[in-house]
């Protein structure tokens, strides 16, 4: 068991000191100018509190830390370099399944270490390591399933089976069974590794049956879960730092988390355990009657040159085909006519809320052109020509209006009360929801067909010529 | 009993500064706060070099190294991805 009683004053002081750093950091990140200190003044606490931790007399040999520091170092920089900003979302996933994995083994080896040692942990320690335990393997657990979603190693389609939920039930009783007998009866470590077993399993129970598109929103919570394992796991080895730490990203998670469902106008406990996905969709996406009515780039290029003001709604599907550069090129162009252009940014655009935020700062789009839809909604009527680019759901009006569509009150862009829109899309496919978008059918819209950065390369040199 | 209610005291406090201080993050940065605060997690390293320091025995330093290169891995990603992501926002555009 690690040596926890009577920690140097110098130690606790830095922890301490780490504990502020990081609420001062999360601060620092409400404003886009301090963010960046915000992050470092955290990474600076860090590194404090591992420095104490490695000087405080408690650690007798450094071989496995040695090791395990280098490989670790290694991985997570060069994940961090390579990864494209498209593929931010699972990128989060695997960092935040590591840090549930670390969390969960370190409760573990504390209980290991106090059996060898003779140590019977008294049960307000065991219910603690079984809590730690049990939560950062579910986390790593689901987080390696939300990776793999993302990464389209696996389908993104909701995976089941017959009987899952009563399996899912019965995996929970097998948990809260070795639970009770760790904290109530001396279960020994062969509890432990059965209390493991169900916890991964549950977490890959959880996370299997829920859809591609609503990974952001497991993800986030996910997050608040290592949080608290991490906090758990201060618990276990009476360590302060580590609980003040793991509360701030519980309770940040756990926000985030409701944000991100409200957004998407699902309840949490409907993201985890009704996929829209799993097969309504289809049954909504029957026909809006009405045609639409294709343009040209030159059309469009005209519209927009003569435009006073131009409001652009990015979607996914314009960071997948990597057209935030062109867009922002288009944006100059128009700017040196004299045309007003503006970003509106629905919460949930991207893939998770602030992703598209973050796709078109790496685009050099400055933020102050960014708005959120509560800023921007209201300029819709005063602007000439919308142009949705790869959105789809998110300017549906269907959800002010018709009840029984399943995105229904969803918090939309309101670009049908625009003068103008221009909508550029590959096909009439329907969005994520699988649901009819009126606005096509709308006399004032007209679509623009085709890839869309192909879309935007043409009319940033249409734009040139008219 | 008496350390657990001490510690349980920070634990609930910490929660209501952290509510605190995130509720006023403009959508803008939930990209960058989410992946921040999943650095922050990554504290659990203190913790895993605690019980790495002391480990014994083949199983132990098997699970050590597993727990210190996990965390590590956290901290290191978890900080330098997010920093990638706020180096880009700037006011005005480059060129």
């Amino acid at each position: 068991m690690s040596e926890t009683i009577a920690a140097a004053p110098w130690i606790t002081l830095t922890y301490l000191v780490t504990g502020i750093c990081f609420i001062l950091g999360l601060k620092w990140l409400s404003s886009p100018s301090q963010a960046r200190q915000g992050n470092q003044i955290a990474a600076v606490g860090m590194v404090l509190a591992l420095l104490a931790t490695v000087f405080s007399g408690a650690i007798h040999t450094l071989g496995d830390i040695a090791v395990g520091v280098v490989v670790g170092a290694v991985l997570g920089a060069v994940g961090a370099r390579r990864v494209k900003m498209t593929a931010m979302p699972q990128m989060v996933a695997i960092f935040n399944g590591a840090g549930g994995g670390a969390a969960a083994l370190v409760s573990m080896m504390d209980f290991l270490q106090a059996e060898r040692g003779g140590v019977i942990l008294t049960p307000d320690v065991s219910v603690t390591v079984v809590l730690s335990t049990v939560i950062g393997s579910v986390s790593f657990a689901g987080s390696i399933i939300a990776f793999s979603k993302l990464q389209e190693i696996m389908s993104g389609r909701p995976v089941g089976f017959p009987g899952m939920r009563i399996f899912s039930v019965l995996v929970l009783l097998f948990i809260a069974t070795m639970a009770v007998l760790i904290v109530g009866f001396g279960g020994g470590d062969p509890a432990l590794y059965a209390l493991v077993a169900g916890a991964l399993a549950l977490g890959l129970l959880i996370v299997l049956p829920i859809g591609g598109a609503d990974m952001p929103v497991v993800i986030s919570l996910l997050n608040s879960f290592t949080g608290l394992a991490a906090a758990f796991t201060g618990f276990v080895l009476g360590n302060d730092v580590l609980i003040i730490s793991g509360a701030l990203v519980g309770a940040s998670g756990t926000l985030l988390t409701q944000l991100m469902s409200k957004a998407m106008n699902r309840s949490l406990l409907n993201v985890l355990f009704a996929g829209v996905g799993a097969g309504g969709g289809q049954a909504a996406a029957g026909t809006a009657g009405g045609s639409v009515r294709p343009t040209t780039v030159e059309d469009v290029a005209t519209m927009l040159a003569y435009a006073g003001q131009v409001i652009v709604v990015p979607g996914y599907g314009l960071a997948v085909a990597q057209a935030q550069h062109n867009v922002r090129e288009l944006a100059d162009a128009l700017e040196k006519r004299g045309v007003a252009v503006k970003y509106a940014i629905h919460p949930v655009a991207g893939r998770m809320p602030g992703h598209m935020n973050v796709l078109l700062a790496e685009a050099n789009v400055p933020y102050t052109q960014l708005y959120e839809m509560e800023q921007i909604n209201p300029e819709f009527p005063r602007t000439d020509v919308v142009l949705v680019i790869g959105a789809n759901d998110v300017v549906n009006p269907a959800a002010r209006t018709v009840r029984d569509s399943p995105i229904y009150g969803m918090p939309i862009l309101d670009v049908d009360k625009a003068k103008a829109i221009v909508v550029l899309k590959r096909s009439m496919r329907s969005g994520f929801a699988g649901v009819e978008n009126p606005v096509f059918y709308d006399p004032k819209c007209s679509m623009l067909f085709g890839d869309a950065k192909e879309s935007v390369v043409k009319l940033v040199s249409a734009v040139a010529k008219v | 009993m008496a350390h657990l209610l001490s510690e349980l005291t920070v634990f609930i406090l910490a929660v209501f500064v952290g509510f605190e201080v995130i509720s006023k993050v403009p959508t803008l940065l939930h990209t960058p706060l989410m992946s921040g605060t999943n650095a922050i997690h990554g504290i659990v390293l203190v913790g895993a070099l605690l019980v790495a320091g002391v480990a014994h025995g083949p199983l132990e330093h098997v699970l050590a190294i597993a727990a210190v290169t996990l965390a590590t891995v956290n901290v290191v990603g978890g900080f330098l991805v997010t920093d990638r992501m706020l180096e880009m926002f700037k006011k005005k555009p480059q060129s």
